[in-house]
């Protein structure tokens, strides 16, 4: 049986799910606006399922192979030569992408119902996170790069209005408007690669690029670069990497699940969706490459030694998830595309997991989000713990968590790549290091020692949101074991061939040495975690008093969103005040305004005089016309100006 | 054969006093008070009209001018009726019928 996948309902499902609760929301039962809202998620993750099952392992109903292709029958664009599908595309690479985002979404809409139950937003707050789904899942099907930039802004706008959702509190509100901002200057480089791409390959279809640059080998360098450069800053700002990742850490201001579904399992993976989706682009621009590689493990580091030092739970993972991104980079960079997505979807698994569960702990502690004042968690609330300890491993990358074997495959690609590869794979495993550090930093504090705050009663989290976590930590420590082989060779026909360990230089032993060097890396960095914030408390507050100017930078995030209002913010404030606000707009656009108005009034003044009301009047200019039109008429003007010399051509002469 | 009219009486003559008939209607129009003057200058203004459109309609033979005439007799009549009324209505609402005071449609 032929039947059809019927791929367009995986996102319309969400939508509908949105228009329900947004516009209804407010006025149905609380049961009804829960079903509506898991609903939705449920079911487009079952059709999913479906297809996973059809072609992972060839159990179901459809004959058609991969990619399958869902065209809306109706044109969309069609001007002149331009012709632009609705389309949908179903491969390897979006049926993987799809999986995590339906399945972590599903996931975290569950825990949703615990964490926002008492919350006053409850519809509008689902009603969003179905509008994000919506459009994350448009992104994901997108065939051609229009598409997907309709799911690509669409995604960002979820993630405002989430970002903001409690906006009466300042803070959100202005990050919200941040993440857009921020946002919207990356999009500008995804649009103007959208716009080289028209003109240089006449089509946005991937595959059609794809073919095109397949079939030419000319095509190096030059327009290439630019277009994956320009691709790779829209990717930047996404994934908050650097020079664009100052949003993420904000956008910790929306709610905790919020911030576990969009900012670290699903939407800020969409630069790195993006990049593996036009990898043909950048195989064929090895500059462009380079930059991504060395984008990703600057951010990667970057990030890291930043996660050191912050005291909120959910910053710490805020920096951690742009570190990780930034490995996920790496691999692109380093042409290690299912690598990357491999790591994307484990990430997806134990970054969800951790700020689900830190989300239970702020939960449990009634809104306390500090670090310095938790601690002793371990027998309140076990269940959250044990599920932490899981996300901890998997994201340090101890064996066999899900974490170890996606990072030792990315950093086993970057270790292959020749000299400056190695100094890729250094950079990513000293951020291993610092991951290990920070995260049992995060582990310690929250969980160990004597609560800090012995006033607060903390309380366990309902099974509700409990049952999501067991379920991601089941998956934080068992969904490494696809094994890079089998998920590489899956990809491969989206993502190209991976390096095979078994034949690569150096073969299977240097792939077990790396990863021991990773594992063992792994554990110093919980070693020194353990020295610090197990045995001996003191040790931190004092490392910092000794080293008061590292500390004071890394504390302050580097000063980074300082500079960027020195250099950008205040300038672009500055200039919009006076010049935009002063000259053009008072002066220049509100003068020629009032003086409009005012000649305007000055002629409605004099001509006032005319409409005296006086029918007489009126009649007298009636007469004085009359006799201007005959004069006009019966006076032979051409004539009678030729006397002066001026000669009028008529017409008909 | 010419009529009795046109060897006697030349054309312009007739023009002549169409012209002074419809200047003297202006004139009364623009200079008079009283509403019903103004609108007997206005009939003055239509005969003078009429008396050229005559004129030429027997200096080219033509029946043309003459009905055209017709038109213009029904049309005054017409407007005398309406033109009337309103007059009456005028000066039942404001008790004048002097031009200058009808002004309630002035800024």
């Amino acid at each position: 049986m032929n039947g059809y996948l019927h791929l367009w309902l995986i996102p319309l499902l969400p939508l509908a799910g949105f228009l329900i609760n947004g516009l209804l929301g407010r006025r149905l039962p609380k049961p009804v606006v829960t079903a509506v809202a898991l609903l939705a998620p449920l079911a487009s993750f079952a059709i999913v399922a479906v297809a996973a099952l059809n072609f992972f392992w060839h159990i179901g109903p459809f004959a058609s192979v991969l990619p399958y292709t869902e065209t809306c029958p109706i044109a969309w664009i069609s001007v002149g030569t331009l012709h632009i599908d609705f389309s949908f595309v179903l491969d390897q690479l979006s049926l993987v992408m799809l999986l995590v985002v339906t399945g972590v979404g599903l996931l975290i809409h569950r825990y949703s119902v615990g964490y926002m139950a008492h919350d006053e937003g409850y519809a509008r707050y689902f009603s969003y996170l179905n509008l994000f789904l919506f459009f994350m899942t448009t992104l994901v099907l997108a065939g051609n790069a229009l598409v997907m930039f309709i799911g690509w802004e669409g995604v960002g706008l979820a993630s405002y209005l989430l970002i903001g959702f409690w906006f009466q509190k300042t803070t959100a509100a202005e990050a919200g408007k941040k993440a857009f901002i921020v946002n919207r200057i990356g999009d500008f480089g995804f649009l103007i690669g959208m716009f080289l791409l028209l003109a240089n390959f006449g089509t946005l279809t991937f595959s059609e690029i794809a073919t095109k640059l397949g079939q030419d080998p000319g095509w190096t360098g030059g327009v290439v670069t630019v277009i994956a450069l320009s691709l790779l800053l829209g990717a930047t700002g996404k994934s908050a990497q650097l020079p664009l990742y100052i949003w993420l850490p904000d956008a910790m201001e929306g709610p905790t699940p919020v911030s576990a579904l969009i900012h670290a399992a699903t939407m800020v993976t969409a630069g790195v969706y993006m990049i593996a989706r036009n990898h043909v682009l950048f195989d064929h621009s090895p500059f462009a490459l380079s930059v991504v590689a060395i984008v990703g493990a600057a951010t990667a580091l970057f990030a890291a030694t930043i996660g050191l030092v912050q005291n909120d739970i959910k910053r710490v993972l805020a920096y951690s998830t742009i570190s990780q991104l930034g490995y996920m980079f790496l691999a692109c960079g380093v042409a290690a595309y299912s690598a990357a997505i491999f790591h994307l979807m484990t990430h997806a698994f134990f970054k969800a997991l951790l700020f689900l569960a830190a989300g239970s702990v702020i939960h449990g502690l009634g809104g306390e989000q500090d670090l310095r004042k938790m601690g002793g968690l371990r027998k309140k609330l076990p269940v959250t713990f044990w599920t932490m300890t899981a996300a901890v491993f998997a994201i340090a990358g101890f064996f066999p968590f899900a974490g170890f074997f996606s990072k030792d495959a990315i950093l086993y690609a970057a270790f292959q790549q020749g000299t400056a590869g190695k100094a890729l794979w250094f950079v990513g495993v000293v951020t291993a290091l610092l991951t290990a550090f920070y995260m049992f930093r995060l582990w310690y504090l929250a969980f160990f020692g004597e609560s800090r705050s012995p006033e607060v009663h903390a309380h366990e989290s309902p099974w509700s949101m409990l049952g999501p976590l067991v379920i991601l930590a089941l998956l934080s420590i068992g969904g490494g074991w696809i094994g890079m082989d089998r998920f590489g060779s899956f990809l491969s026909a989206v993502t190209g061939p991976t390096i095979d360990p078994a034949t690569a230089a150096g073969g299977k032993s240097l792939d077990l040495i790396l990863s021991a060097v990773a594992v063992a890396v792994a554990l110093v960095g919980w070693y020194i975690a353990h020295s610090f914030y197990k045995q001996k408390p003191e040790r931190p507050a004092k490392l910092a008093a000794a080293m008061p100017g590292p500390y004071k930078v890394l504390a302050n995030k580097y000063y980074v969103d300082e500079i960027y209002g020195a250099t950008v913010v205040k300038p672009l404030m500055l200039t919009s005040t006076y010049v935009l606000g002063w000259v053009v707009d008072k002066a220049i656009l509100g003068g020629s305004a009032w003086l409009l108005g005012g000649l305007a009034t000055f002629a409605g003044a004099l001509l006032q005089r005319w409409q005296s009301g006086n029918i007489r009047s009126y009649a007298a200019w009636l007469a004085v016309g009359a006799a201007a039109v005959l004069l006009f008429a019966l006076v032979p003007w051409a004539t009678f100006l030729a006397n002066f010399g001026i000669h009028l051509t008529m017409a008909g002469n | 054969m010419n009529s009795l009219l046109s060897q006697q009486v030349p054309l312009v003559c007739y023009l002549l006093l169409s012209a002074v008939l419809f200047a003297l209607g202006i004139v009364g129009f623009l200079i008079k008070r009283n509403l019903i003057t103004v609108f007997m200058s206005i009939e003055l203004m239509l005969n003078g009209v009429n008396l050229s459109f005559v004129t030429f309609a027997h200096q080219w033979h033509q029946v043309r001018g003459q009905i055209f005439v017709f038109f213009v007799m029904m049309v005054a009549a017409a407007e005398a009726a309406v033109g009337l009324a309103i007059i009456i209505a005028v000066f039942r609402a404001r008790a004048t019928l002097a031009v200058d005071r009808i002004d309630l449609m002035k800024l």
